[in-house]
C-alpha cells in the first residue's frame, strides 16, 4: 500500500516536471512564432533577412549577422575540429596512457570554464596580439573571436569523439596490434573510419555550440554589422545582435529583427539537433543487425 | 537560451552592481555595545532617511552608475536598514524596467519618448548635465576636430588619420549599441543624424568603449565626459574643449541631461533617495562623477 502511494506521488512529480519542461519549450517557440507573425504578414521578413543594418537610414536587415554567425561558427570549428581529433589521437594510443588521461582530464576541466572568462582574457591578451600582429583594425575581429570560440568548442568536440572511440570494439584494437599496425596507423586507418558518425555528430554539435555562444562574440568580435571580407574584419553575430538591440525599444523595427534572429537561431539549433540525433542514434542497419544477433 | 542571453547582457555590460547592507534596525541607541561602531543618527543630508527601511532597485543608463553607486553607498553606510541595488542596461532598459514595475528608479540619458510615456504614468527627474566627448588614444597627436571632420570620419569617408592631421594610419571606428543614450546624443547633435560606417565596432557600454579606445592607438570613439580619464584623450570640437564647464555654459553643445524616472508618485524611500541626489551632498557626488548637477526643479 505504502509503495503504491509512493509510486503514485513519484509519477505525479515526474509528470509535472516533464509537463513544465515541455510547456516551457513550447512557450519559447510560441513566443517567437507569434512575435514573427507581423514580420511575415507585412512581407517585411524579406528585407529583414536579406537587408543590411543601417538604422539611421531606416534599413533593418540582419543579413550581415547571419553571414557573420555562419562564418564565425565555421571558422571556430575549423580550428577546434582538427585540434580535437589530434587530442583524441594522442589520448587513444599515441601517448603513454597516463599522459593521455591527464590531457583528457584537462579537457574535461575546460568544459566547466564560464565563457565570460574566455571573453575577458581574450579582450586583454588576444585582441592586442591580433591588432599588433596584423597591424590593421582594432584587433576585434572574426579571427580573434574564432580563436577564442575554438577554445570554448574544443572540449565539446573532443569529448564526443573520445566517447565514440571508446565504443569501438576492443577486438578491433587487438586485431590492429596483431596485424602489426603502428598506433598512428591503426588510429588513422581503423579507429577514425570506424567512428565516422561520431566525428560528424561532434562537428555538428560543435557548430551548434559555436553558433549559440553570445558573450565571446559580443566581447571580441567587434560587432560591426558588415559582411566580413577578411578574417580581420569586425563582425556581428545573430546572438550578439540580440543583446545589442534588445534594450533599445520595445515593438519597434529593431525589436522585430531580434525576434527574427531568435527564430533563426532556434530553427538552426533544431535542425542541427535532428542531424545529430540521426548520427548518434543507432542507424537502421546497425539496429537490424542487433536484432538478427539476438 | 534566454538565460544565456540575459547573462550575456548583464555580464557584458559589466555594470551590474549589487550592494548589500546588513539588515538591522536603524534606530539603535549608541548605548548598546554592539551598536557602538555604527553611525548613530544620519547627519545632515541623510536625515530624511531616518526611520525608513526597505529596498530601492535602480537600473538603466550606464552613465548614471557612478552617481547612483556612490549615493547608495553613503546612504547604506549610515542607514543599515536600507538596501539599494544599482544595475546598468542602458536607457532603453531603464524605461522598460521602471514601466513594468521591475525597478523603483529607471535611469535614462535622454528625455522620455512620447510612446514611452503612453504606457505608464512616468515621472522624470533631471539631475545632471553630461557632455559626450569624442575620444582617441592618448598618444594620438590629433587634439581638435571640426564637427564636419568627425562626421566624415564616422561616415568612413575620412579613413586615415593623416587626413585629419594625425599620423599615417588607418582609423578604427568605435560606436555604441542601439540602446545607448550616449550614442543618441552623439549621433543627433554631432553627426546630425548622419551615417555611421558599417565597419565601426560596436561597444556595449561606456566602460567597454573606454577600454577599447585606451588599447587601440588608432581608435576614435565617444564616451560620456564623466568617463574621461587619462587612459583616453578627449578631443576639442571646433576649438571648444570637451569639459564640464563648457558643457554647463553651453559653449560645448554635445550634451544631454541625465534623468531618474519613477512610475507614478515615488514611495517615501525612493522620494528620499531622489531628494538626496538633489541635496548639496548629492550635487557633490554628481560633480565628482564628472557631471554638472541640476538644482531641484
Amino acid at each position: 500500500m505504502r509503495a503504491f502511494v509512493v509510486e503514485r506521488w513519484a509519477r505525479r512529480a515526474l509528470g509535472t516536471a516533464t509537463g513544465v519542461s515541455v510547456v516551457a519549450v513550447l512557450a519559447i517557440v510560441a513566443f517567437l512564432v507569434v512575435g514573427a507573425v507581423p514580420l511575415f504578414a507585412s512581407g517585411e521578413i524579406l528585407s529583414v533577412l536579406f537587408g543590411r543594418w543601417r538604422p539611421y537610414a531606416g534599413q533593418y536587415g540582419i543579413a550581415p549577422m547571419i553571414v557573420g554567425s555562419l562564418c564565425l561558427a565555421a571558422s571556430a570549428l575549423a580550428i577546434a575540429f582538427p585540434a580535437a581529433v589530434g587530442i583524441c589521437a594522442f589520448a587513444h594510443g599515441l601517448a603513454p596512457r597516463r599522459l593521455g588521461r591527464l590531457v583528457l582530464a584537462v579537457v574535461h576541466f575546460m568544459t566547466s570554464i564560464p565563457t565570460v572568462v574566455y571573453g575577458f582574457v581574450s579582450v586583454f591578451l588576444l585582441v592586442p596580439l591580433v591588432r599588433n600582429a596584423f597591424g590593421a583594425g582594432s584587433g576585434m575581429s572574426l579571427l580573434t573571436a574564432a580563436l577564442t570560440l575554438s577554445v570554448l568548442v574544443l572540449p565539446t568536440v573532443t569529448l564526443l569523439i573520445h566517447v565514440r572511440l571508446q565504443q569501438v570494439d576492443p577486438g578491433v584494437r587487438l586485431a590492429c596490434s596483431a596485424l602489426g599496425l603502428t598506433p598512428a596507423q591503426s588510429f588513422l586507418s581503423v579507429l577514425l573510419p570506424a567512428s565516422r558518425r561520431g566525428l560528424a555528430a561532434a562537428a555538428a554539435l560543435g557548430f551548434c555550440r559555436a553558433m549559440g555562444d553570445t558573450l565571446i562574440a559580443l566581447m571580441v568580435a567587434g560587432n560591426a554589422p558588415q559582411f566580413p571580407a577578411s578574417p580581420l574584419d569586425s563582425v556581428r553575430t545573430l546572438t550578439s545582435h540580440i543583446p545589442l538591440v534588445l534594450a533599445s525599444s520595445w515593438g519597434g523595427p529593431e525589436y522585430r529583427t531580434v525576434v527574427a534572429a531568435g527564430l533563426l537561431l532556434l530553427l538552426l539549433a533544431a535542425s542541427l539537433s535532428l542531424v545529430i540525433r540521426r548520427l548518434v542514434g543507432p542507424s537502421r542497419q546497425e539496429a537490424s543487425r542487433a536484432q538478427d544477433a539476438s | 537560451m534566454m538565460h544565456r542571453q540575459r547573462l550575456a547582457l548583464a555580464a557584458a555590460l559589466m555594470t551590474a552592481v549589487v550592494l548589500l547592507a546588513a539588515c538591522t534596525e536603524e534606530k539603535e541607541t549608541p548605548a548598546k555595545p554592539k551598536g557602538a561602531k555604527k553611525v548613530a543618527a544620519a547627519p545632515g543630508a541623510l536625515l530624511p532617511f531616518s526611520g525608513l527601511a526597505g529596498t530601492i532597485d535602480i537600473a538603466g543608463g550606464t552613465a548614471h552608475i557612478p552617481v547612483m553607486k556612490d549615493a547608495a553607498e553613503k546612504i547604506m553606510a549610515a542607514c543599515p536598514g536600507i538596501r539599494i541595488t544599482v544595475a546598468g542596461g542602458g536607457s532603453g532598459v531603464g524605461v522598460k524596467k521602471v514601466s513594468e514595475g521591475l525597478v523603483d528608479i529607471g535611469n535614462t540619458g535622454r528625455a522620455l519618448k512620447p510612446q514611452e510615456k503612453e504606457g505608464a504614468d512616468l515621472r522624470s527627474f533631471a539631475f545632471a548635465i553630461d557632455g559626450v566627448a569624442v575620444c582617441v588614444h592618448p598618444n594620438n597627436r590629433v587634439s581638435d576636430l571640426t564637427p564636419e571632420q568627425v562626421q566624415a570620419i564616422f561616415a568612413g569617408t575620412t579613413a586615415n588619420w593623416k587626413d585629419a592631421g594625425g599620423a599615417d594610419a588607418a582609423i578604427t571606428l568605435y560606436t555604441r549599441d542601439e540602446a545607448s543614450g550616449t550614442r543618441e546624443v552623439f549621433w543627433e547633435v554631432l553627426l546630425k543624424k548622419g551615417a555611421i560606417a558599417d565597419k565601426a565596432n560596436v561597444m556595449p557600454s561606456n566602460g567597454a568603449m573606454k577600454t577599447a579606445v585606451a588599447q587601440d592607438p588608432n581608435a576614435i570613439g565617444y564616451v560620456s565626459i564623466g568617463h574621461v580619464d587619462n587612459t583616453i584623450k578627449a578631443l576639442a570640437i571646433g576649438g571648444v574643449a570637451a569639459s564640464q564647464e563648457n558643457a554647463a555654459s553651453g559653449k560645448y553643445t554635445v550634451t544631454r541631461k541625465l534623468y531618474m524616472n519613477t512610475k507614478g508618485e515615488p514611495k517615501p524611500l525612493v522620494k528620499a533617495f531622489i531628494g538626496y541626489v538633489y541635496s548639496d551632498e548629492g550635487a557633490g557626488i554628481v560633480r565628482q562623477a564628472g557631471y554638472l548637477p541640476i538644482p531641484k526643479p
